[in-house]
This record gives structure tokens, sequence and C-alpha cells, in this order.
């Protein structure tokens, strides 16, 4: 599903004294089967653009388009709900999405709120809890009786059993172990790939952002000041700078070892596994008397 | 080392005692942290370190064994003397919010330990001055982004000016600068100040910068070490879900891919000089 936002302004508490400007002309195009992630420094607007994308903020100005859905500023957005059914976000802090007496109920809370059939609901809670590396017996705790991890496991579990189209996450893999962290980016790359998912991610991540996604977009100060192929983003170390990110560390080492060894690598490598395959084979190369 | 701040002797504590097929989230702990180390304990998600936090400042008290903090056995009596010394950063900000205002929020502890109010002011200001969040003084703590709530819990802990200061994944929201930037003042203040730190996290590259390293396991202490005692453990690490360090991960990954890897280099940097060590001595 194609989403469209069209010079979006948003300020939160819109004419009240505590009237604060958070967005300001973002205009974003994520086509329908895309893996866009944005990135940007501590308060430039990412979570608020997500909001947008399922319309839990409408825009103070501009548009969005979600599917065939036209949210406008200035008119009330009614019966969202086959936007909400459709667009599944993970919300930066755990907490804010969990609120269930238990975790199985949590789960399938939203399945049954879609219509989805009890039976059907449950099983898809069991298995996910499952994949999702949860410990036994979590099912019939309280979602607020768990560690941090957990919770953001139970978290992703419940947006994941809605089987959304859109998956919309927000720093999915703070609190995450790093085996978590890679397991469940890699089950998101999954469901991406064999689903055909968009899939939307805000992350600090440079290395997750350069692993997963195809196009990257920048937030600074409220405003989408770049987009474009990953490549092409962590390429260009200045325009990073400008808007105080860093490329990647595998980005970071390929630079230094060009520089130190005079050799050039054939392409920017996104993962570290394709930077040590590319390093071994320049080394390779290049002792090989010409 | 000098004389321990904080110490666990043997300390069990099981969040449902009544039920005995709920394993306890901490078991038969023992470990002492000395004063001006920086300890960073990691572990998988549900390995027991929120607990022990908690259990650090007297939110739990053990089934089992002691607490001892700031030279005192934690209890009801000496709970209060214990967390005014103590600083420390939930892992979810909102949870730890109380003030109507940024600036109420931070200086809410030091009204408690009764500050007076002109250090009080100052005080405020400069903690927030050093996370970088001054210009949001009369902002409401819950309406702020991710990184911005950290950083202002972060800010109430630093004008406690403790002796111990407990992180518990408190930069988890913030861009990689920023992340530097913290942990660069929370550096600098240890040196001036003789400050311990303890910090729970889940960035290897963060536990890499500490004095000793701490490894939880299900409520279990499965190894403590300096970082390079701990990190050349490898795969016991991985099985625990656990992981190295970017340049020794590297270094394994190029070793894979047939380049001979000593497997000393722990930076970045080290291992670009080794590969060229390598590639100029043909
Ligand atoms: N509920 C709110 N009320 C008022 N202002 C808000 C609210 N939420 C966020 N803001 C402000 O809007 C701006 C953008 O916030 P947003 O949460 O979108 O940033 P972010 O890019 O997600 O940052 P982070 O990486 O720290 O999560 C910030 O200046 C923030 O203080
Ligand atoms: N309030 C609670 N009631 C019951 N059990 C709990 C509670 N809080 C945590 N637990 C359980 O205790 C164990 C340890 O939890 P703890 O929060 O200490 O883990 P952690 O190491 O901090 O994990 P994380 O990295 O996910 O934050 C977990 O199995 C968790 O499910
Ligand atoms: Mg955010
Ligand atoms: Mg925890």
């Amino acid at each position: 599903m194609d989403i469209l936002l069209k010079q979006v302004g948003y300020s939160y508490a819109k004419d009240t004294p505590f009237e604060k400007r958070a967005l300001t002309d973002v205009t974003l195009h994520i086509p329908s089967g895309s893996y866009t992630a944005i990135i940007g420094h501590t308060g430039s607007g990412k979570s608020t653009v997500l909001q947008h994308l399922n319309a839990l903020l409408q825009p103070t100005e501009g548009s969005v388009l979600i599917g065939e859905r036209k949210i406008e500023a200035g008119t009330k957005a009614k019966n969202l709900r086959d936007v909400r059914k459709k667009v599944g976000i993970v919300f930066q802090f755990p907490e804010q999405q969990l609120f269930d007496e238990t975790v199985l109920k949590d789960i399938m809370f939203g399945p049954l709120n879609f219509g989805v059939p009890e039976e059907e609901a449950r099983r898809r809670a069991i298995a996910l809890v499952e994949q999702l590396g949860l410990p036994e017996g979590v099912l019939e705790k309280s979602p607020f009786d768990l560690s941090g991890g957990q919770m953001r496991r139970v978290a992703i579990a419940g947006v994941l059993a809605m089987e959304p189209d859109v998956l919309v996450l927000d720093e999915p893999t703070a609190g995450l172990d790093p085996r978590g962290r890679r397991e469940i980016m890699d089950l998101f790359y999954r469901l991406h790939q064999e689903k055909g998912l968009t899939t939307v991610l805000v992350t600090h991540s440079m290395e997750d952002a350069a692993r997963y996604a195809d196009t990257v977009a920048i937030m600074h100060g409220g405003k989408c000041v770049a987009t474009g192929d990953v490549r092409d983003v962590f390429a260009n170390e200045e325009q990073l700078g400008d808007y105080r990110l860093e490329p990647p560390r595998t980005v970071r080492m390929q630079r230094e070892f060009e520089e130190k060894t005079g050799l050039t690598l054939d392409e920017l490598a996104l993962t570290e596994e394709a930077l040590a395959r590319s390093i071994a084979q320049a080394l390779t190369e290049g002792r090989e008397p010409k | 080392m000098k004389g321990s701040i904080l110490s666990f002797e043997q300390v069990t504590f099981t969040y449902v005692p009544e039920d005995e097929a709920v394993k306890p989230a901490v078991s038969d702990l023992s470990f002492s942290i000395g004063e001006g180390e920086w300890v960073a304990l990691v572990g998988h998600n549900g390995s027991g370190k929120s607990t022990i936090a908690k259990l650090m400042n007297g939110l739990l008290f053990p089934q089992q064994g002691t607490v001892q903090a700031m030279g005192l056995k934690m209890s009801e009596e000496s709970l209060w003397n214990i967390r005014s010394q103590m600083g420390m950063v939930f892992q979810n900000p909102d949870n730890q919010f109380v003030g109507a205002t940024v600036q109420d929020d931070v200086a809410f502890a030091l009204e408690n330990n009764g500050v007076p109010h002109e250090e009080m002011v100052v005080r405020v200001r400069e903690s927030l001055q050093q996370v970088k969040m001054a210009d949001y003084l009369d902002h409401e703590p819950h309406h702020l982004s991710g990184g911005q709530k950290q950083r202002v819990a972060i800010a109430g802990a630093l004008a406690l000016r403790p002796r111990l200061l407990i992180l518990d994944e408190a930069t988890s929201m913030l861009d990689p600068q920023g992340r530097r930037e913290v942990i660069e003042t929370i550096r600098e203040l240890r040196e001036a100040t003789g400050l311990t730190v303890l910090s729970i996290t889940h960035d290897l590259e963060e536990a890499a910068l500490a004095d000793r390293v701490l490894v939880m396991n299900a409520g279990h202490k499965q190894m403590e070490g300096t970082p390079d005692e701990v990190f050349s453990s490898g795969e016991e690490l991985t099985e625990m879900g656990l992981d190295l360090p970017f340049a020794m991960r590297m270094a394994g990954l190029l070793k894979q891919a047939g380049v001979p890897m000593t497997g000393e280099s722990m930076t970045e940097h080290e291992l670009v000089e080794e590969l060229w060590t390598y590639y100029s001595s043909k």
C-alpha cells in the first residue's frame, strides 16, 4: 500500500499556549512494498511522522494519502478502522501499547477487534510468542510483570498478530538483547519479502538501516531534508555530518581501509559479511603480482 | 581497588515466592563494586539486570542474602540514606517522571534531599545543560521525544550529585552521537568527582569501555572480568544471546573469508592497521 505525505505540517497542542511545532512541510513517498528507514537525531520528528502513517495524528497542514484514504488538514477524519487494520505500528516505548490483563489477551486484542475468529487469534498469539523467543508460561502473565525486552517482544507480537500490510517500526530493537535484535529484525525482513509488506523503520542504528532498508529518509528539525537510495545516503558523509549523523560502522571501516591501503572496494558494503568478503577479495587481488 | 561502595552477598530474589514453579529472577548472586569503578552489567532479556538495580536501591528486598550500599546494610531504616547518595535512571523514563515540567522534575529529588533552594536552581540548570536539555525547562516531561525523555531522566540523576550512578539502558534511544556525548559527560564527571557507575546495557561497544563487566544468564552470574577477559570467551557469549563488539565480529568474519587475523584487535582502527600490515608484508 502506497503512503504519501504531502507538505505535512504538525503542531502538538495546536491553538493552546503549549503549542509545539514538530513538523514543517514534510513530503515523503513510501511506495508499496518498499523498505524505508527514517533516521535523524533526537527530537527531529521521526515518531511524529510515523504517527501520521496510520492517522493516529492528523496533519495540521497538508495531507496524508494512505492507500485510497486521504487525511487532510482541517477535516476531522472519521472511521479510521480500515487504516488502523492495514497499518500496524510498533511504538517507541512498549508500555505505550500494552494494556490487557494477560499477554495472551493483549496479543489477541487486535485481531479480535478486527473480526478475526477467536480460535485463529489464539493460534496466532501462541505462534508469535514462540517466534519472538518469549519464555514458556508467559501467555498467562500480566504484560507488566515482564522485563523490558520481554515487554518489547509482546508489543511486537501484538502488532504482527494483526497481519498488517504496512509495518511501521519505531526503534523496535531498543531494549532487545543482541540475539533478539538480530532475530527479530530478520523476522521483519522475512515478512517484508514473503508477504510483500511495506516496511517503515525508525532507527538510531545506521547499521540496521544499511542492512535492511532500500530507501533512507533523513529528518532534521522537523523537516525531511533528504531521501535516497541507501547506498547514496550512506556514501554522502558530508550530508550526514550536516545533520549530526554518521555512516554505519561498516562504511567507516571501509573508508579507513581504503585510505590506509590505497585499495578501492567495488561498492559500498552495507553489511559486515559483505565488507569482510570485499576486503578479503581486494587483499587477494592486491597481493597478486600484476 | 578502593573500598566497596556496593555489594551483594548470596542474594536470591523471586517475584512470586508463593509459586515454586516460578524461578528466582536473581539466584545466589554475589559481587562487589569498588568506589570509583565503572561496571557494565550485561545479559540476555529477562536475565535479572533490572531486578538487580531495584534490589540496589531498596525498591525490592531479597528473600535471601544481603545487599550493602554506602557501607550500610540495606533495610527499611537505611534505605533513605542510601538512596540520597544514589542516582538511578530506569529503563522506561516515563515511569520515573513526577514533575509537571522538566525543571520541576529534575528538582524533585533535590527537594526531597533537603537541598537549599538557591543551590537547587543552580544544579537543575547545570545538569540539564550537561544533557543538552536546558532549552526545555518548562516542557512537560511526558510530552518529549523518546531521546529527550532519556536525557531528562539522566539529568535528574546527575543533579543529585550521587556517589553511585545506576543507569538501566539509559541511552537506548539516543542517536549515536548523543549517546557518545552523554557517556563522555559521565566519564568526565567521574574523573572530576570519583563517581561510581553501574551501567546496564545491551550495547557491547559501551560495555567494552567499562573497567569490569558482569554477565548475567538466567538469574545467575555467568562471568565477571575486564572487557578483554569477557569478550575473549567468544562463543560462550553468543550462546547466551549476547554478541561481541564490532571489531571482534569483523575479525571473525574476515578470518572466515580467508584473511589470517590474530584476533587481538579490539577496535576498528587496530583492525585496519592489522589488515594493512598483512597487506604490505607479502
Ligand atoms: N506529545 C507531545 N507534545 C508536545 N511536543 C511533543 C510531543 N511529542 C513530541 N514533541 C516534540 O516534537 C518534536 C519531535 O518529536 P518526535 O518525538 O517526533 O522526535 P523523534 O525524532 O522521534 O526523536 P527521538 O529520536 O528522540 O525519539 C520534539 O521537539 C518533541 O519535544
Ligand atoms: N514485576 C514482575 N513480576 C513478575 N516477574 C517479573 C517482574 N519483573 C520482571 N519479572 C521477571 O523476572 C525476570 C528478570 O527480569 P528483569 O527485568 O530483571 O530482566 P532484565 O535482565 O532487566 O531484562 P531486559 O534486558 O529485558 O530488561 C524475567 O523473567 C521477568 O519476566
Ligand atoms: Mg521518537
Ligand atoms: Mg531490564
